[in-house]
């Protein structure tokens, strides 16, 4: 409602509250286990879902108009690098759809200051990190004139 | 101080605040320690940058990429786009500087390990429209945090940001301050340069859900205005307020329509069965001119039509799925691109047991928005770059707002429609630039904080817990008392004031001058009612500044819409005593400031330079 937890499967790790971008998944403070505070202001955006480690977040739609009965369960495999979901209708017909999620390991960005540092000269002009190199194209970052403006109706 | 007075005050300097860490603020932080390694950056995010913002359930599409290794687009073609949509009203200054930066980043996305997909035939990025192109992004804000976490000094999750501090003796921003959601603990953020990228603004104006399904809002109902709160409120000059955006999407669930229109080729028909845009062209020709005959039909254009045909009672508008699902590739590319940016619509339609295969989805429009990055330009008034702009538009560093030191990004800069994703991480990493150097040539003496203001700020931020603490004795149990009302009330009056008087979806965006204008009598009680504000707990108090917030930026909206005495885009709203657009008064962008002592708010024109034929 939007999301709900199942009590059985949930441990109170909290991995849910620290996500959540509404801040509405808490810890309740009798049965240490997650719940949705506030399903008003939940976006049904699936992160708390995705990072619970025992899969205890379900998502029942929302009731001012979404019939119930149906199922969509998600299951993002990090490791893997694959999201998994399963769609299941009210009529009971089902849908499953699996997609990539990063192509490269967690952790391996490299950071903007293991770059060789920018000169002087850099900081007068107008290009950006990694250009121009990184906009793949001959003659350098694009530029416009001043006398070309011109003021009025298009 | 009441019960969280015992919490503690933290004090944290920085060189560079980034406020928010959506996409502009991951830009910014990114790019603010390539150029400024020595710096000390924080990233302030009042949830968990791993997830926050528009893109915390990921997108399927990159709006915003000129392709222009294969000479598919140059900037100035994504400027003529942008014009055009906004019917040629845009900082054509602004938008062009996005524009032939954008591709540096996104191929800089793919580089980090975002899954781009690829035409089989060409190699490129597989195209969904001439300006967007298609990932796999669960995972997109998961990895541009990660670019972001490595450059950031510091990052602090879960501090909402509620106030902007000033330098007590000039026009220059010193810090912020706001409190854990967590641990109540108070933040005092001293900085020399600080760079705003809090998001737009969804739950203005009252939304077509109701009760439990409130939050499905089109934007997430976690963009609370405080792009807009936060600069307006220590006086820096705002613009384009007024062109709040309205989608036409897919009903409840509010599922994107881009990929549906561009690369599944699906149409839209009336209840009938029936075409009905030509219907109504010589009617949107008799409101707006020519401007019906621009290619692309401008977005707000194509709403208008929609509403005209809902009006004259051939409804539903559905949009006709039915042929392009029987082929398995796009339907798959159909329910992944909800599965991958709206979830909320795949759990609508297996409620519902709609497939689009079988049965046509219905249309319909939302209630409207106020952010910067998608079809619509509301936001701060900022200086052009330093090789092009015109002077009116350049006052100093580029995406300087007119306080100085403080910069913005993304939906917080007004005047550059259509940059989306890419363009607002773009525009984060154009404005730190710009902070580095600013922090290195004018940095040297730092801004000063008056401890005054702080102190005041504090016993403010925290009154409604108190509010509360104090109210609710009063009364047995429940929500309802005397001396306080709750953030959910506050927030529900404000959406039906905006809703019934500024144009929302109960007048089918019809405002004119007489509404407004009590709208904004409205609006004032409200103001002084946010003094009377009650906090059960932290995220209650969350909500309370939050809502202030959204009530600033309201009031904005207000008196933008009142000031500009035109209909410049059907569709969006209507000035029903001026329901013309007028090029020869209005061919220019509004601005406000908002005087934080008086309460006054002063408008005035700015004109619009056309640097692109
Ligand atoms: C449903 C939907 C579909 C979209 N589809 C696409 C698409 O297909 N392609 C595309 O390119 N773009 C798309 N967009 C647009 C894109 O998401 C935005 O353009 C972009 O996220 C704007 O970036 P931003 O940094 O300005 O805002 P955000 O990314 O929203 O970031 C704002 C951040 O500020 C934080 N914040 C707010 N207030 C405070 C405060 N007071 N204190 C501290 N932190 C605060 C928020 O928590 C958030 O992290 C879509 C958006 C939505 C909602
Ligand atoms: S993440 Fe899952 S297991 Fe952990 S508290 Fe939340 S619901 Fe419970
Ligand atoms: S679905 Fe999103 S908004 Fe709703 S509780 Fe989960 S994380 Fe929060």
């Amino acid at each position: 409602m939007p999301t709900f937890v199942y009590m059985t499967r949930c441990d109170g790790c909290g991995h849910c509250v620290d996500i959540c971008p509404s801040d509405i998944m808490h810890i309740d403070k009798t049965y240490r286990r997650a719940l949705n505070i506030e399903p008003n202001m939940c976006w049904e955006c699936y992160s708390c879902v995705k990072a619970c480690p025992q899969q205890a977040i379900d998502c029942r739609g929302y009731a001012d108009f979404a019939p119930l009965g149906h199922s969509v369960r998600a299951l993002r495999e990090e490791k893997k690098g694959t999201i998994s979901w399963k769609i299941k209708f009210r009529d009971g017909r089902e849908k499953n759809f699996e997609s990539p999620i990063r192509t490269t390991p967690w952790g391996s960005i490299k950071g903007p200051a293991e770059y060789a540092a920018p000169r002087p000269a850099d900081f007068a002009n107008q290009e950006l990190a990694h250009e121009p190199d990184a906009l793949n194209i001959e003659g350098g970052l694009p530029a416009l004139r001043r006398n070309q403006l011109k003021q009025g109706v298009v | 101080m009441g019960l969280f007075g015992g919490t503690k005050t933290v004090h944290v300097d920085a060189d560079i605040l980034v406020i928010g860490g959506g996409m502009a603020g991951c830009g910014a932080t990114y790019e603010s320690r390539y150029w400024g390694r020595d710096l000390k950056i924080v990233c302030v995010e009042k949830a968990n940058i791993e997830r926050s913002g528009a893109v915390a359930q990921g997108l399927y599409a990159i709006n915003c990429y000129m392709g222009m290794q294969w000479g598919e687009n140059q900037p100035e073609d994504h400027v003529r786009y942008a014009r055009n949509d906004l019917m040629g009203l845009v900082r054509e200054d602004l938008g062009y500087d996005i524009a032939r930066h954008v591709d540096g980043t996104v191929h800089k996305f793919e580089e980090w390990g975002l899954p781009m997909m690829r035409d089989p035939k060409t190699g490129r990025y597989q195209r969904e429209g001439k300006w967007q192109i298609m990932i796999h992004g669960e995972s997109y804000k998961p990895i541009v945090a990660e670019a972001a976490r490595k450059a950031a000094t510091e990052v602090y999750n879960r501090i909402m940001i509620t106030h902007l501090l000033m330098d007590h003796k000039a026009n220059r921003v010193s810090g912020a301050v706001g409190f854990n959601v967590r641990s109540g603990d108070f933040y005092v953020f001293r900085a020399k340069a600080v760079i705003v990228a809090a998001g737009g603004a969804s739950h203005i104006f009252k939304p077509r859900a109701v009760g439990e399904g409130m939050g499905r809002t089109w934007y997430a109902p976690w963009s609370s205005a405080s792009a807009y709160a936060l600069p307006i409120e220590v006086g820096a000059k705002i613009t384009q307020m007024e062109n709040r955006i309205v989608l036409t999407r897919f009903k409840d669930g509010y599922g994107p329509v881009g990929a549906y229109f561009l690369h599944l080729k699906t149409y839209t028909q009336n209840g009938y069965g029936e075409e009905y845009e030509k219907r109504w062209y010589e009617d949107t020709k008799a409101l707006v001119g020519e401007y019906v005959d621009h290619h692309p039909v401008p977005t707000c254009l194509r709403n208008h039509a929609l509403l005209k045909e809902v009006a004259a009672g051939r409804g539903p508008i559905r949009m006709v799925t039915k042929e392009a699902f029987q082929d398995p590739h796009k339907e798959t590319v159909g329910w992944e691109n909800f599965l991958g940016m709206t979830i909320g619509q795949a759990v609508v339609w297996a409620s519902q047991n709609i497939d689009p295969k079988h049965t046509n989805p219905e249309l319909t429009t939302s209630e409207p928005y106020v952010m910067g990055s998608h079809a619509t330009c509301s936001g701060a008034w900022a200086s052009g770059p330093e090789d092009y702009a015109p002077s009116e538009y350049q006052w100093g560093y580029n995406r300087m707002m007119t306080v100085d030191g403080l910069f913005g990004a993304g939906d917080t800069i007004g005047g550059t429609a259509h940059k989306f994703s890419s363009g607002s991480f773009t525009e984060g990493r154009i404005a730190a630039k710009a902070a580095v150097r600013y922090v290195m040539e004018k940095g040297r003496e730092a801004p000063q904080v008056s401890e005054q203001e702080v102190r005041d700020l504090q016993k403010t931020i925290y009154q409604p817990l108190e509010n509360y603490r104090v109210g609710r004795n009063e009364i047995v149990a429940g929500t309802v008392s005397p001396s306080y009302l709750l953030p959910i009330h506050g927030l529900q009056r404000l959406e039906k004031i905006m809703d019934e008087y500024v144009g929302g979806i109960s007048t089918n965006y019809m405002t004119n001058g007489k509404l407004l204008s009590r709208g904004l009598e409205l609006l004032a009680m409200l103001k002084e009612d946010m003094s009377h504000m009650g906090a059960e707990d932290l995220h209650q108090l969350q909500r309370v500044w939050e809502l202030q917030h959204r009530l600033r930026a309201s009031e904005s909206v207000t008196h933008h819409t009142l000031f500009r005495q035109e209909t410049r885009w059907p569709g969006y709203y209507y000035r029903g005593d001026f329901m013309k657009l007028d090029d020869q008064n209005w061919h220019c962008f509004t601005l406000s400031r908002y005087d934080r002592k008086t309460g006054e708010w002063a408008m005035e024109k700015a004109p619009v330079y056309h640097i692109i034929d």
